[in-house]
């Protein structure tokens, strides 16, 4: 069963929000990792880049397959994740900690109410077959 | 509903995640799939293959009848030694590729799974007017394939008899692990290995005695992903996507596979059609230069048009970079030719290279 920590805010593409302050920490879940399996190769977000939510804004590669990485949340990008360019495989190891791909600056805090919390993510992965 | 494997309880229990795959419940994956690949490359995995087609056949006539069948020559086959043979449609299309074995009293014929049912129509419609009988072993028999530089060591140890001595595409009726079976120097990853063919009833039984001799070797449970990567480095071919119907065995660089020089077979005038010709397209290897990974379907790109389309794509857990197969038309498929390769991420250099794309593989 994958890990779907409470305190996180979770999307429907399966990527994951950690809320501070001002600012977004994301990633992608241990569920999509596992799908995913292997990861080879990320391309960052831009820094600097306003994202809307579901926007695309990057891609993950793992060995079968290829996905694109979409914002859960609108806002600027502040910092990326450049450690996953020498080592992708760190998102399948911890997709929730050294494994974060980007930070954005909020344009609006309070969408994060709209995304899942972990109870409802839990759900809409059972709902997925798994 | 996808039927099991008489393996399906021990995959489970060694943690394989299972997939719907040619109408049966396969594994995926294990322990993660650049892992299991190493696994192979560097000591020893198993493969459950019970999902292939496997059939005998046999009559007074069944060599005439699979000469007439398939493209390569089974006359010169020798007692236990194996063909690899692609199987044509008239046109040149084709059918499947098979692996034949000669035993002493029958021909036993592997068929690539998903294609069962259909190859053992096509075979039985081909077989009227020959005596022969065609006899469906797939669900009688257990097939696993150990392969890996130390697949040799492992198995001695369930064996009494001398494995050294199995030539590369030869066999063995012998009895391992305690059951008499047919063991065969082939398989489909580049690396030195076994096939195991053997009663269904005794799948449990030799799946744990394997697993316990290979202990000290790390023995492990291999899924379809590395599968597929594994037969990617080496350029084998897969039906469904690099060949089928729709190819021929020429164009798709077969030809040492096709023996026009022996009596009539199924495809013969439309195979030599295309080799005097010359094929309109060659199923190339492209390794990509700097990062990117081809997928099946990726548009191959050259001179500013659309030459053809990827097959094969995936990254090579051993050379750490994306490659491919796929076909390119007349005039740029020679070894160095440079193209683009029309991924998801944008189109990335490739270049055309010699097969196999890993070339420290440990059969000889």
């Amino acid at each position: 069963m994958a890990n779907v920590p409470e305190e996180l805010k979770y999307s429907k593409s399966h990527e994951w929000v950690r809320i501070e302050g001002s600012q977004a920490v994301i990633g992608i879940t241990d569920f999509a990792q596992g799908e995913l399996s292997d990861i080879v190769m990320v391309e960052l977000p831009q820094v600097g880049r306003e994202v809307g939510t579901g926007d695309s804004i990057g891609v993950i590669e793992a060995v079968k397959a290829v996905a694109d990485l979409y914002s859960p949340i609108s806002g600027k990008v502040l910092e990326v994740n450049t450690n996953l360019s020498a080592s992708p495989e760190t998102i399948n190891s911890d997709p929730y900690g050294e494994g974060w791909i980007a930070k954005l600056e909020l344009a609006d805090p309070s969408e994060a109410e709209k995304l899942m919390d972990a109870a409802a993510y839990k759900e809409f992965l059972a709902t997925q077959g798994h | 509903m996808d039927k099991k494997t008489p393996f399906y309880d021990k995959i489970v229990e060694a943690g394989g995640r299972m997939v719907s795959f040619a109408g049966y419940q396969m594994p995926v994956q294990f322990e993660g799939l650049i892992a299991e690949h190493t696994k192979v490359r560097s000591s020893v995995g198993v493969f459950d293959v019970s999902h292939m087609g496997r059939v005998e056949v046999k009559g007074s006539q069944a060599l005439d009848f699979l000469n007439y069948l398939v493209t390569n020559d089974v006359s010169g086959l020798e007692l236990y030694q194996a063909l690899y043979t692609p199987m044509c449609y008239p046109s040149g299309g084709i059918v499947d590729d098979l692996l034949i074995y000669r035993l002493p009293d029958h021909y036993f014929v592997v068929i690539n799974a998903a294609n069962n049912e259909k190859d053992q129509k096509w075979m039985r419609e081909q077989a009227k007017g020959f005596d022969v009988e065609i006899i469906d072993r797939t669900d009688a028999m257990a097939q696993l394939a150990v392969q890996g530089p130390k697949a040799e060591q492992v198995l001695q140890r369930l064996t009494s008899d001398d494995l050294a001595s199995i030539g590369f595409y030869r066999g063995l009726e012998t009895e391992l692990a305690g059951v008499k079976m047919f063991v065969s120097r082939t398989g489909y990853t580049g690396e030195d290995g076994f096939e195991l063919y053997f009663p269904a009833q005794q799948a449990h039984t030799v799946w744990d005695k394997l697993f316990e001799a290979g202990a000290d070797e790390g023995i492990a449970p291999i899924g379809l992903g590395a599968r597929d990567t594994l037969r990617l480095e080496m350029k084998y071919a897969l039906y469904g996507n690099d060949i089928d119907k729709t190819t021929n065995p020429v164009e798709a660089g077969l030809s040492w596979v096709v023996k026009f020089e022996k009596e009539d077979f199924i495809a013969r005038d439309a195979l030599l059609k295309v080799k005097e010709e010359k094929p309109s397209r060659r199923l190339v290897c492209l390794e990509v230069q700097g990062s990117g990974i081809p997928r099946p379907h990726d548009v191959i790109v050259g001179d500013g048009e659309e030459l053809g389309q990827v097959t094969s794509g995936t990254f090579s857990p051993s050379l750490r970079k994306g490659i491919a197969l796929g076909y390119v038309r007349r005039g740029y498929t020679k070894s160095g030719t440079e193209l683009l390769i029309r991924t998801h991420r944008g189109e990335v250099p490739a270049v055309i290279v010699k097969p196999p794309f890993y070339k420290e593989a440990s059969h000889k």
